[in-house]
């Protein structure tokens, strides 16, 4: 169950995307999300296909991984695409029973709000998947510094997203292990009726949040042991460098904003 | 209860692109009665082979036969619980699994789910208390509150109290002293003594399966190299060092007297009874001969 999660997962590679500095993928995936909503005809959607499709060629990674990436929200998708359908009002009426009307907007907003999902999935599916998480917590702290003006710990923000994305596949592990256990003394997860299934969460829960209790105190301690102060001072083992290749990456989506914002009706 | 292996294989992910195999062509028996020692380092399928024990995983190649059923991977998910409450398995780090308020519930918690009632699992576990080395007044404590050895104990106990006919133990006393490695092994020889317990040890302690087991499986890179009784699969201490295995201290022992004094075991001792044995033995043969 737990191995089919894509999401959040780093595949190690070469390409132009992998060596992007992660900040560019960072504000890249982001401004990419805001400018998806210039896009308002089938052209300017053609565009953002072409550039999502080419970024996915780029990054080196087999395209079925992004596939998998929409699996899991499909419902969700289709969910808001059949309600835009069905509450869109349009002139060129196509169907019509009782108080369904299906118009010819509605449908082709319904296919423009399908298409916007998948995209936005699919960009930020790039990102997670080319980039190390570790990289991404330093491209956040990078760019929250301003925010330090404000007295917001910054630092600790960032040391805490890291700890957390390190922690994950612990976790998991555990989570397996004590499933297992529980297994074994005669639980079935994932049987029964709802309140079966709310009751065997339980021994699962217990366990895991003591664990994680004792682990979060150790590695406090083993931190504190190693002389661990806070961010004042601190210097960076992974530096960021900006490269020339970073610059153009941001180029491309200002030129895409252009020409969305050309296109768009 | 019999379980046996034929051809087992066992692939992580399978069909995408982080597909591993984890073990392959896995062919053992594990007989009704015996007491059976399973050895390899570490990444050598000893987990994987563990959870085939009891069908908490279903082999993608190969046949597990578990007493009377036989999984393959088409086997269905129904009726494994029974399968589970045959054979009991004591995890690594088993204090991890407990999570009731009091000592006693955690113990019955087992049995409750094999369709005990609350009274006959609480009263399952006042028996099982004093087997596993600790008194009645633990009933009502918390195990959160308890030692670590306390908190393995009370955990073995809760596995115990499903009356497993097949007790698979992974490692049980890593992390003990040594005081309470012994009892703990003890406490277990003894069930398989007088209970007639069929026991399952995956170890790294070699000392521990020469005193105890009478069927020894070693693992080597997901597959099994060697299959037999630990005092022939000793003999080999080559091969078993070339495995990262190591030999008790008894037989390292008397390899090294073979060693200085040209002298020769046979058989090999495995308890240090035994070989304090042979040497008085060879002490007083060798003393005739001097003069």
């Amino acid at each position: 169950m737990m191995d089919k999660l894509i999401f959040g997962r780093y595949i190690p590679g070469d390409s132009l995307i992998h060596r992007l500095d992660p900040r560019t993928k960072l504000i890249g995936a982001i401004s990419f999300i805001i400018i998806i909503f210039l896009a308002n005809n089938w052209i300017s959607y053609l565009a953002l296909i072409v550039f999502v499709l080419t970024a996915v060629k780029l990054s080196g990674i087999n395209p079925k991984f992004f596939i998998n990436g929409v699996k899991p929200l499909i419902w969700l998708i289709l969910f808001t695409v059949i309600l835009q359908i069905l509450f869109t009002s349009g002139q060129t009426i196509w169907f019509r029973f009782g108080p369904i009307i299906i118009s010819q907007e509605g449908l082709l907003n319904g296919v423009y709000i399908f298409f916007r999902f998948v995209l936005i999935i699919f960009m930020s599916t790039i990102l997670t998947l080319t980039t190390m998480p570790l990289s991404l917590t330093d491209a956040i702290e990078f760019l929250l510094r301003p925010l330090n003006a404000v007295k917001v710990p910054v630092h600790e923000i960032a040391l805490m997203l890291s700890i957390a994305l390190r922690f994950v596949p612990t976790l998991m592990d555990e989570t397996e292990k004590i499933m297992n256990a529980q297994r074994a003394r005669g639980i079935d997860f994932g049987e029964g009726n709802i309140y079966e299934q709310m009751k065997s969460i339980v021994p699962l829960l217990i366990p895991l949040f003591v664990s994680s209790f004792n682990r979060a105190e150790e590695l406090a301690t083993a931190m504190e042991a190693r002389g661990y102060k806070g961010g004042e001072g601190r210097t960076k083992y992974r530096q960021l460098s900006w490269e020339t290749r970073d610059t153009s990456v941001m180029v491309a989506f200002g030129v895409l904003s252009v020409v969305l914002f050309l296109l768009r009706s | 209860m019999d379980i046996g292996f034929q051809d087992v294989g066992y692939t992580y992910q399978k069909g995408t692109p982080f597909e591993s195999k984890a073990i392959y062509d896995i062919n053992l028996s594990i007989k009704d009665g015996s007491f059976t020692a399973i050895v390899g380092h570490t990444g050598s399928g000893k987990s994987t082979v563990l959870q085939h024990l009891n069908a908490l995983k279903k082999p993608t190649e190969g046949v597990v036969t578990i007493g009377d059923r036989v999984i393959t991977r088409m086997s269905e998910n129904k009726g494994l619980k029974s399968l589970r409450k045959k054979v009991g398995i004591v995890f690594q780090f088993p204090e991890a699994q407990l999570f009731e308020e009091t000592v006693g519930k955690d113990i019955a918690f087992g049995p409750k789910n094999f369709g005990m009632t609350e009274k006959e699992g609480l009263e399952k576990a006042r028996e099982l208390l004093p087997v596993v080395g600790l008194d009645e007044t633990f009933m009502e404590r918390s195990p959160f509150d308890l030692s670590g050895g306390q908190m393995r104990r009370v955990a073995i106990a809760g596995v115990l109290a499903m009356e497993p006919e097949v007790l698979v133990l992974d490692e049980p006393t890593a992390g003990l002293d040594p005081q309470g490695r012994k009892e703990i092994m003890d406490m277990f020889h003894s069930l398989y003594k007088n209970k007639g317990l069929t026991i399952v040890l995956v170890t790294h302690q070699m000392d521990d399966v020469a005193a105890y087991a009478d069927h020894m499986i070693v693992l080597g890179g997901g597959t099994v190299m060697k299959e037999g009784h630990p005092r022939d699969i000793f003999q080999e201490t080559d091969w078993l060092t070339s495995m990262q295995l190591g030999v008790p201290s008894t037989v390292r022992f008397a390899h090294e007297l073979e060693e200085k004094f040209k002298w020769t075991f046979d058989p090999l001792p495995l308890t240090t009874d035994d070989l304090a044995r042979q040497i008085k033995e060879k002490l007083t043969s060798k003393g005739g001969e001097r003069s």
